[in-house]
């Protein structure tokens, strides 16, 4: 089995492939997955994803699962080759985490808006929750190339559900981890250690991948220092590809003006000043009422 | 690396009520957006027509969400038809499709039978026009002026709407009606809104269902309920489509094209409900799998009509009536 390109349009900036599987490795609670993935990996960006088929063309789980890109190698020994990593959550990814290599599997990518690199080199603090810290590391790597010091923060409920704290110590000026039970790094939340780091090295920007009240709660505290969070988010997505309008979310644009928008096609990655965070609560989002062409108010 | 397949003799043109379309495959209201997304995967201009997401008189939000759960072969949607209002739509989105060529089938909806006429007039009229090969009109929607109600239940609500679009919609531009399977007679529907003066069935729209959290034990939606496509629903469409194509051929009812939809994933899928009488096809929820799908069922099924000894699909469009003995 070798990789074979399904579609792949002049200007289109997305391919769609029949990935071949490299390599699949566990890495603490999750799987690391290398695909080679011809015409992905050379136009990808940091904070892009990727979406992946279930299954073949019968699989009765029909719905793509979205992945940011850990990281690419357009010019590996196997080819162009995309890395992303995977929780096993449902029947789903778990299907995915079984891959053998050799295997075929069905990427697009690359999908959504990167992170925005600043044209400054001011220090950037990259926040990980879980597994979200997948594309920081790549993402640091770009923000050093640009003079930018980096400090990297992993926060996970446990010890094996942080991800990436080796390859931070290699890529960042600095890394704190913390866990909510204390089993690595210091016990609490990212949130807790993010004033006093942001204060210690005069951050100018956050950077953010992870839950939502994570992404939430950087995006408030980047507010209080008067300094701009770039969220990744995780909403619940169909295709990946902007057909389907189920992973809207509330964002405001530039003028104030909150619309429900695609989180795949104008995110992934939001300003965190801009996400109507208020307008999620236990696990719904509702349509805030002064967005437009929110349900008028019956009485 | 295999040899490219032979190009086909068959004709795969279609008679959609006076308009000819080179092939039969489209796109399903609401599972392409409106156009541009799909275009960086296959050319949509390609399609038969390509059919746009429904849109009302104003611009709507849509619902909170969750909007979507995964179901077995399937999904559950409750989108609230989300658009940016007929204006915009037409500035921007007809306004792309008219400059890439697409042969357009608008989608539209409404709160009420005459924000459905409203809609085709903004649309008929607006300087993009050339590029409408139909409009097809979404009765699937709630009457607010029958307590929510979706008009496509109700015959009396179909016929309205179907009337006041009649007036906006110039001649030689087939109308077709959108058909919710949710009925206890699709056929008594069918014939309402030929009388009112549909040229065309668009068949069939979701069904309603339900998922319900396990974990949180609540409706899985926001909205609880959800339209479900797939697959799954796939033997519905295929009967709705049976039904009313028997009716027509027994003269029960008048004849009329009819566009087949509801979990088409394969040439093979497009085969059935060709066979059971559809002579266009719609694909939605497998695009979502394989965004291609609406190009690639297309190649399918032309290869599995060659493949059975036939030159024009339309010889094929409801041969299964001919061969099967009550």
């Amino acid at each position: 089995m070798s990789a074979r390109t399904i579609a792949a349009r002049e200007g289109a900036g997305v391919v769609q492939v029949d990935a071949e599987v490299l390599g699949n490795s566990a890495v603490g609670a999750y799987r690391h997955l290398t695909l080679v993935t011809p015409g992905l990996a050379e136009i990808a960006r940091p904070g892009q994803f990727v979406a992946l088929a279930v299954g073949d063309g019968t699989s009765s789980m029909l719905l793509r699962r979205s992945f940011s890109i850990h990281r690419v190698s357009p010019a590996g020994t196997y080819g162009a080759t995309t890395e992303i990593v995977v929780a096993a959550a449902g029947p789903g990814t778990q299907e995915l985490t079984r891959l053998e290599a050799g295997a075929s599997v069905s990427v697009i990518g690359p999908l959504g808006k990167g992170f925005p690199l600043p044209s400054q080199p001011v220090p950037c603090i990259l926040v990980g929750g879980g597994y979200g810290s997948a594309p920081l590391f790549w993402l640091a790597e770009q923000l050093r190339e640009r003079g930018c010091p980096v400090e990297i923060v992993l926060g996970a409920a446990t010890a094996d559900r942080l991800f990436g704290v080796v390859e931070a110590r290699r890529v960042a000026d600095g890394v704190t981890v913390t866990t909510d039970d204390g089993s690595a790094g210091t016990q609490g939340w990212v949130s807790d250690v993010l004033p006093d780091l942001i204060a210690r090295t005069g951050a100018g920007v956050l950077y953010g991948c992870g839950p939502m009240g994570m992404l939430r709660s950087m995006s408030a505290i980047a507010s209080d220092h008067g300094i701009v969070a770039q969220v990744a988010v995780e909403e619940a997505m169909a295709c990946g590809v902007g057909i389907c309008m189920t992973c809207v979310m509330p964002v405001a644009d530039q003028h104030g003006t909150t619309k429900m928008v695609r989180s795949c096609l104008e995110g992934p990655v939001f300003r965190g000043d801009r996400v109507r965070w208020e307008a999620f609560d236990d696990g719904l989002c509702r349509v805030p009422a002064d967005a437009v062409g929110a349900p008028k108010e019956v009485r | 690396m295999t040899a490219a397949t032979p190009p086909s003799s068959v004709d795969m043109s279609v008679d959609l009520a006076g308009v000819r379309l080179p092939n039969p495959m489209m796109t399903a209201s609401g599972c392409a957006a409106n156009g541009r997304e799909m275009h960086r995967f296959i050319d949509v201009a390609q399609l038969g027509a390509f059919v746009t997401k429904s849109v009302k008189a104003q611009p709507v939000s849509g619902r909170g969400t969750p909007r979507m759960a995964e179901t077995p072969s399937g999904m559950l949607n409750s989108i609230g038809l989300q658009g940016p209002g007929v204006q915009a739509f037409v500035e921007e989105d007809l306004a792309w499709l008219h400059s890439i060529g697409a042969r357009v089938v608008v989608s539209i909806a409404g709160s009420t039978a005459s924000e459905f006429a409203n809609v085709a007039r903004a649309v008929v009229r607006s300087r993009y026009a050339s590029a409408v090969a139909a409009i097809e009109v979404n009765i699937s929607c709630p009457n607010v002026a029958n307590r929510g109600l979706v008009f496509a239940c109700d015959p009396a609500s179909s016929h309205k709407v179907m009337t006041l679009v009649r007036e906006e919609v110039p001649r030689g531009l087939p109308m077709l009606a959108k058909l919710s399977p949710d009925v206890t007679d699709i056929v008594e529907i069918a014939d309402t809104v030929l009388k009112a003066g549909a040229h065309g069935l668009t068949m069939i729209n979701t069904t309603l269902g339900v998922a319900i959290d396990v974990d949180r034990l609540r409706p899985h939606l926001i909205a609880a309920t959800g339209g479900l496509s797939g697959p799954a629903i796939r033997p519905m469409a295929v009967r709705a489509v049976w039904q009313v194509a028997g009716a027509m051929r027994a003269g029960r009812i008048k004849t009329a094209p009819i566009v087949g939809a509801g979990g088409v994933r394969t040439g093979r899928d497009a085969l059935e409900l060709v066979a059971a009488g559809a002579s266009a096809i719609q694909v939605g929820t497998a695009a979502f799998n394989d965004p291609t799908a609406p190009e690639r069922v297309g190649r399918e099924l032309e290869q599995l009509i060659a493949e059975r000894g036939f030159t024009r699909l339309s010889d094929v469009t409801g041969i299964a009536h001919e061969r099967f003995t009550p």
